[in-house]
């Protein structure tokens, strides 16, 4: 596949994918060095060695359409557009965060651009996908819904409710399985009996595997089963990836092996990327010039999250409701 | 005044708010095509379409977190929750979903989502379908909970449910289904969060909600037969509860019993009586006493089942207890 996907592809669609990765390749290192130094609290879990699966996917997406992430969803963010100032701000808990400091790494969430959050519950972000694609199919819209969900999330059974309702439903609802082979800390190999290419069909909807480290896979992909989506209803696309970090930062992943922590190298979802541009004899010197405006754009946005104020006790209080008339 | 039964007052506000709001939709097991397992949605489908009272499978977990997402996506769903048993299936879509999507998104969007479901015994329908679990969710920061006592409540709290840009736990009394009581001409939305004074008395306060209320006024009407005058609070809302109701009414009365028929311990009146011994502790003449179901799950033999719920005998010798 991935000759006629090189042909698909021209120059700037092709340096726009490695752009967008690259951007959260590079927020990602920057966040795991703030994270070292103690300037991002609580927990975060990277996505560095998934990125080809959020900028694929969004590269078939609109802005009218909404997402649904999970705990490790930085890649998610950033790809469907989050500002950099907002997200910086919100991982180090300042008021000027998206979310004012008041969900962090595992909450960050933009409304406006349909990016409905990360979230810190395993599969949850599952029914939320499948009721903004309710929204989107009874308010007439032509938008989707996009469901991430990791391959840990297969043991919850909340995926087989989603699966069965989106297919009774035809709903515009993409559910799309980042499976980067671990549950957290164990090896799904001795978790998930099932593979989700013999489970899908049994809903009677489409499933379409891709290899999630190559982003020009994932996205001539993705635009197919967008496509489908937008026009009859619900498919699956398992993505089949790799989680280069620990489930969170500060994990020390002594239960892997280093082998195959060393292989991962080959399969770098930017250097698979990088290839593809050498092809096309994009020059290493635009490479770099690309790094440098990244690097520039994430020092900004981590300066202005550093200068950034503390939220506000009884503001973030009295936000648990929209309105409360007694109390 | 015209007479309305509980379940067709439920009926006529989801009636109302699909008429006046086209981004309300019901969402529920057998509520569209049968008209619900208790009749609350009986000729909804055919008024508005399939489109809108819509069927679902027996997939409560999906169905609540569809709703915060439809919800956060411009929708207004009303779920119905079978019996209040089944939202243990519920719990993560309300709690860690829909309560905090306001606050930890930095308020960028409300979650006007309603969730209606029956709790209450007196049916023999046994432990998985009796249990009142309202005080879980008056726990959970950022839900809002009403349990109307009579058909104009019943019509006026979920009106305001619907209404509101916060998730609302709408609980019903399904042994109140059935009954009936004069309503206004006009029915109106009632404010969450505003308690009422159903019977007046200067001798001491009943605090109640839900069928429980049904419970108080008839042990008000034994004790004013020994000369005793019982003031009976409906507290219609829990999450927020009506305060500055009760206070102004145990600063009459001096004595305050507070009766549900959820479970006594960890419960709806812990909270009450807690709160007004801390602020209402210079009016007090006697302690606040608390009557609710015993520490055991709701039994199924009738037998059984009529010692476990709270009795307007037990009410009445709380009454004579603190007036002692």
């Amino acid at each position: 596949m991935t000759s006629s996907h090189q042909a698909a592809l021209g120059e700037n669609q092709m340096l726009k994918l490695y752009a967008d990765m690259l951007l959260i390749r590079r927020v990602e290192e920057r966040l795991g060095r703030l994270f070292a130094d103690g300037e991002v609290p609580g927990f975060i879990h990277l996505s560095i060695g998934q990125e080809a699966v959020p900028v694929g996917v969004m590269s078939a997406l609109t802005a009218d359409d909404t997402i649904a992430s999970t705990h490790r969803g930085h890649g998610h963010a950033i790809a469907k557009g989050m500002p950099l100032d907002g997200f910086f701000a919100e991982l180090l808990g300042c008021e000027q965060g998206l979310c004012r400091g008041r969900g962090g790494s595992m909450h960050v969430a933009d409304l406006s651009i349909g990016m409905l959050g990360a979230n810190g519950i395993v599969g949850a972000g599952l029914s939320i996908a499948l009721g903004s694609a309710l929204a989107h199919q009874r308010l007439r819209r032509n938008a989707i819904a996009v469901a991430f969900f990791g391959d840990g999330a297969l043991g919850e059974g909340l995926l087989h409710e989603c699966l069965n309702l989106a297919s009774l439903w035809r709903l515009p609802l993409l559910f799309v399985c980042e499976n980067n082979g671990w549950s957290e800390f164990s090896p799904s190999a001795g978790q998930i009996t099932f593979r989700l290419a013999d489970l899908v069909p049994a809903y009677g909807i489409p499933y379409v595997a891709s290899d999630g480290n190559d982003v020009v896979a994932v996205s001539t992909t993705a635009a197919d089963i967008v496509a489908h989506v937008r026009r009859e209803g619900p498919a699956v696309l398992e993505c089949f990836t790799t989680r280069m970090r620990g489930h969170y930062e500060g994990d020390a992943q002594k239960y892997r092996d280093p082998a195959e922590l060393e292989a991962l190298a080959a399969r770098d979802p930017i250097r698979i990327a990088k290839e593809y541009l050498r092809r096309l004899d994009v020059g290493e010197e635009r490479l770099q010039d690309l790094l440098t405006d990244i690097d520039c754009r994430i020092e900004a946005a981590v300066a202005a999250a550093r200068a950034g104020s503390a939220p506000d006790f009884e503001t973030a209080k009295a936000d648990t409701y929209t309105r409360v008339d007694m109390h | 005044m015209p007479e309305l039964r509980y379940i067709r007052a439920i009926n006529q506000a989801l009636a109302d708010a699909l008429e006046a709001d086209p981004s309300v939709i019901l969402l529920g097991e057998d509520v569209s095509a049968a008209g619900g397992a208790f009749g609350a949605t009986r000729g909804l489908r055919d008024r508005f379409g399939a489109e809108r009272v819509i069927d679902t499978p027996i997939s409560e977990a999906a169905l609540a977190g569809a709703a915060v997402g439809a919800a956060l996506s411009g929708l207004k769903p009303v779920l119905e929750i079978m019996f209040m048993d089944f939202t243990t299936l519920v719990m993560d879509a309300l709690v860690n979903q829909a309560a905090k999507a306001r606050f930890m998104f930095g308020g960028q969007r409300s979650v006007p989502l309603v969730v209606r479901t029956p709790h209450g015994g007196g049916l023999s329908a046994g432990p998985q379908h009796s249990q009142c679990l309202e005080a879980w969710f008056a726990h959970v920061p950022g839900l809002k909970v009403v349990c109307p006592a009579d058909p104009a409540s019943a019509y006026g709290l979920l009106r305001a449910a619907i209404a509101d840009p916060d998730p609302v736990i709408v609980v019903e009394n399904k042994a109140l289904y059935a009954t009936k009581a004069e309503v206004p001409e006009v029915l109106e939305p009632l404010p969450i969060g505003r308690a009422a004074v159903i019977r007046p008395g200067r001798d001491l306060t009943l605090v109640s909600y839900g069928g429980a209320v049904h419970t108080c006024t008839a042990a008000a009407g034994i004790l004013a037969n020994e000369g005793i005058e019982a003031e009976v609070v409906d507290l219609r809302s829990l999450q927020p509860w009506d305060e500055a109701t009760v206070m102004n009414s145990l600063s009459r009365t001096h004595r305050l019993i507070v009766v549900h028929e959820a479970v006594e311990a960890f419960g709806i009146g812990a909270e009450i009586a807690a709160r007004m011994a801390d602020i209402g502790f210079d009016e007090l003449d006697a302690p606040i006493l608390r009557i609710g179901a015993p520490f055991m799950p709701v039994p199924f033999s009738k037998a059984l089942e009529r010692k476990y719920l709270p009795s307007a005998d037990a009410v009445v010798q709380a009454a004579r207890k603190v007036l002692a």
